[in-house]
């Protein structure tokens, strides 16, 4: 398919050609520049173009196809992208940065490390697929870090975009991914769920924390079935320093049901950045593998569990919201929490995989910065969370649906919107605050959190009774 | 170049008054028409007259089978409702404006695109595309990369590489949708005048060549209006209750 053979100081399509950086099964890396772009930039060609290897020019297209549609810091930027029937490539930038897959050989790693960046690759995930896009892919060589620390996923080419047509779909009758990370239903060849990806991630967490791949390295199709009703061993079994929590948090994302997982990598990234809210089932506490019956009883019933595949028109996050009631509970009237309690439920009962965060902020005094680490302080920490869950009680909620988070802070709107941009918060429902004039002196929490939220907000009011 | 392709306006005046306008909103160069003009809908010679006027002004037209029956009056093969529509438009119609439709060639090559109204191996025998099989044989009748067609009102786009069977892909409405690769693409346009998925808004598609990029697009538009004329002409119910249901 190449039609003519790149070669160091030819020109394509303004693109001066420069050293070849890297050849690789699918592509070679050649540097590249054009005058107007100041940013080191690389051309990425596919390499071997017979016209045989159907999985290398479907693939090329897919990149070029979902590349171009993406941005942020956790996707290469584009500058180009090649006539497929003249030459084909894509111009990107550089990334300065290194892949994690250097790490796998220092692995096992300690238990923070991998948990710093897990929450990163979590959030970059999120970010991905927002924008409507499933890695598919997802390894150790995939995921760059930048010199910043920012993550940023590479190589599309098993990807799928959830608007565009899906070329690899009906191109292959194999599982398409690679054979340690792939997700149970690549294996089954669905190729329309987000959920994959966090499998994908819970087999790098486990490598990284362990030093082990959880379903080895299998070298054919068989080998991955395995995955689809064998459990891994306990990270816990190999390294007993990972807290439970992280188990509990690694060994969900490898679950062979994809309902079972995380909805969102967006809730993933809420666990890891709340490790005290993570809910512990057998999952976390668990200290070896399952028994050769539960395992024998999973392997024959195996297709009854794995749940309906996703419809590749739905966008997951809008079915797994991430709610936050903010309440204040000194000042809100009676009336006005049960308000939000009754929107609370609302919201709930419509989005079956929606999650509820309750938060207070304990406002800080600016002089006294010590206040929380003094007795009395601790004790209004914890009145607060009471009250907060004595308020959640009606909604009758299960604690992996429902957490309570006080954040203390010397300004509440600052404390919640903070809370919002590092948590992927999607919606925040609070009470509307009275007109008296100490709330004019301090201003309204509610018309700030309104004006600069990065997600949509709810503000709850009770009627006024007229006095006559 | 931005062309906008609008097909099987089938007579709907407010349908196509819609399309246009939100087609102007979003820019276009040229406008091109998959053919049925008329049938069904009570405003075949308003639509007529138009195409007229967009077509001095450099669109292109293609026939298609309504507006072939309707200019010569051949109601065969169509059932009831269908022929009832056929004879009334007929009569409505001038000598002009037959001419004007039986004067619209089957098809138009232009550049590395194909504009056709039904399954293109065969024009004349208006099969519809519905699935990868009828795709396939429009698709391998002739060289062009990409094929833009109507005529089953339902929005469909196909892509086949040499060696395999096409793929279907249904599309999102507002979603750029990249013509890429070493393959071809067949364009099934929706109904601006008569939707038949479920959905009732009207149907067209835009395609950039600059990006190699296609939309397709929902209008919705007055629909009470179009299915008044309806009944006020005195056409079968059934030609404007589908209307609101997009069926």
């Amino acid at each position: 398919m190449t039609k003519q053979a790149l070669e160091t100081s030819s020109t394509i399509d303004g693109f001066l050609i420069g050293e070849k950086l890297h050849v690789g099964g699918m592509a070679s890396l050649w540097s590249v520049t054009r005058s107007d772009i100041d940013s080191p930039i690389v051309m990425k060609v596919p390499t071997i173009m017979d016209g045989e290897d159907a999985e290398v020019i479907v693939g090329f297209e897919m990149e070029m196809m979902i590349l171009p549609r993406l941005s942020g810091p956790h996707v290469p930027r584009v500058y180009g992208v090649g006539d497929y029937a003249s030459q084909p490539y894509i111009v990107m930038e550089y990334i300065d940065g290194q892949s994690l897959f250097p790490l796998l050989e220092q692995s096992p790693l300690p238990a923070e490390q991998v948990i710093t960046l897990a929450t990163k690759i979590a959030n970059a995930l999120h970010e991905l697929h927002r924008q409507n896009v499933i890695h598919f892919d997802l390894k150790p060589s995939n995921i760059m870090q930048r010199a910043n620390g920012d993550i940023t996923f590479i190589d599309f080419g098993l990807s799928r975009h959830l608007q565009l047509p899906d070329l690899l779909e009906e191109e292959f009758h194999i599982p398409m991914g690679t054979g340690p990370y792939i997700s149970p239903e690549q294996v089954l060849q669905n190729r329309s769920d987000n959920r994959s990806d966090l499998f994908s991630l819970g087999v790098i967490l486990y490598h990284l924390s362990t030093g082990q791949r959880p379903f080895g390295f299998p070298q054919n199709a068989n080998g991955l079935r395995h995955r689809l009703w064998r459990d891994p061993i306990p990270p816990r079994q190999h390294q007993r320093n990972i807290p439970v929590w992280f188990q509990e948090v690694i060994l969900r994302c490898l679950e062979p049901d994809p309902d079972k997982r995380y909805p969102t990598a967006a809730q993933l990234a809420f666990d890891l950045q709340n490790p005290g809210e993570v809910k512990i089932t057998e999952r976390g506490e668990k200290i070896k593998a399952d028994g050769f019956f539960s395992v024998l009883k999973r392997r024959m019933g195996f297709a009854a569990t794995i749940g309906t595949p996703r419809q590749p028109d739905q966008s997951p996050w809008l079915n797994a919201p991430i709610v936050v009631v903010a309440l204040d509970l000194s000042d809100d009237s009676e009336a006005l929490q049960q308000a939000l309690r009754m929107h609370a439920a609302n919201v709930l009962a419509r989005i079956p995989d929606a999650r509820l965060a309750c938060v207070n902020v304990l406002r800080q005094n600016r002089l006294t910065m010590t206040y929380a680490l003094d007795e009395e302080g601790r004790n209004l920490h914890v009145q607060r969370l009471v009250e907060l869950k004595e308020w959640a009680r009606p909604l009758g909620l299960s604690r992996d649906k429902m957490t309570f988070h006080v954040l203390e802070h010397v300004d509440p709107a600052a404390a919640l919107l903070e809370y919002t941009r590092s948590n992927h918060v999607d919606h925040i429902l609070l009470g509307a605050q009275g007109t008296g004039a100490l709330r004019r002196l301090m201003g309204s929490v509610s018309s700030q959190i309104v004006a600069e939220a990065p997600c949509t907000v709810t503000v709850v009011r009770v009627p006024e009774t007229k006095a006559d | 170049m931005r062309i906008a392709f609008l097909s099987d306006i089938h007579g709907n005046r407010e349908a196509l008054e819609a399309c246009l306008s939100h087609a102007a909103r979003q820019g276009y160069d040229k406008l091109v028409f998959l053919g049925d003009l008329v049938g069904y809908g009570a405003d075949p010679v308003y639509v007529v007259d138009t195409l007229a006027d967009l077509v001095s002004k450099g669109a292109q037209s293609i026939l298609g089978n309504h507006d072939a029956a309707a200019a010569a009056g051949l109601i065969e093969g169509m059932n009831d409702y269908a022929s009832a529509s056929i004879e009334w438009t007929h009569q409505e119609l001038d000598q002009a404006q037959k001419d004007l439709l039986l004067g619209m060639p089957l098809s138009i090559e232009d550049e590395d695109r194909l504009y056709v109204h039904a399954e293109a191996s065969s024009p004349r025998s208006w099969a519809y595309i519905t699935d990868p099989a009828s795709a396939e044989r429009s698709l391998r009748s002739h060289a062009a990369r990409l094929t833009f067609c109507g005529h089953v009102h339902k929005q469909q786009l196909y892509h086949m590489t040499p060696q395999k069977p096409p793929v279907l892909f249904i599309p999102q409405s507002a979603i750029p949708v990249p013509l890429i690769g070493n393959r071809k693409w067949l364009a099934v346009q929706g109904s601006v005048g008569q939707p038949r998925d479920q959905n009732p808004a009207a149907a067209y598609s835009l395609l950039d060549t600059q990006r190699n990029e296609l939309t397709y697009f929902r209008v919705p538009y007055d629909i009470e209006a179009s299915a008044a004329k309806i009944h006020a002409a005195g056409l079968p119910n059934i030609l404007a209750a589908r209307l609101f249901i997009g069926r």
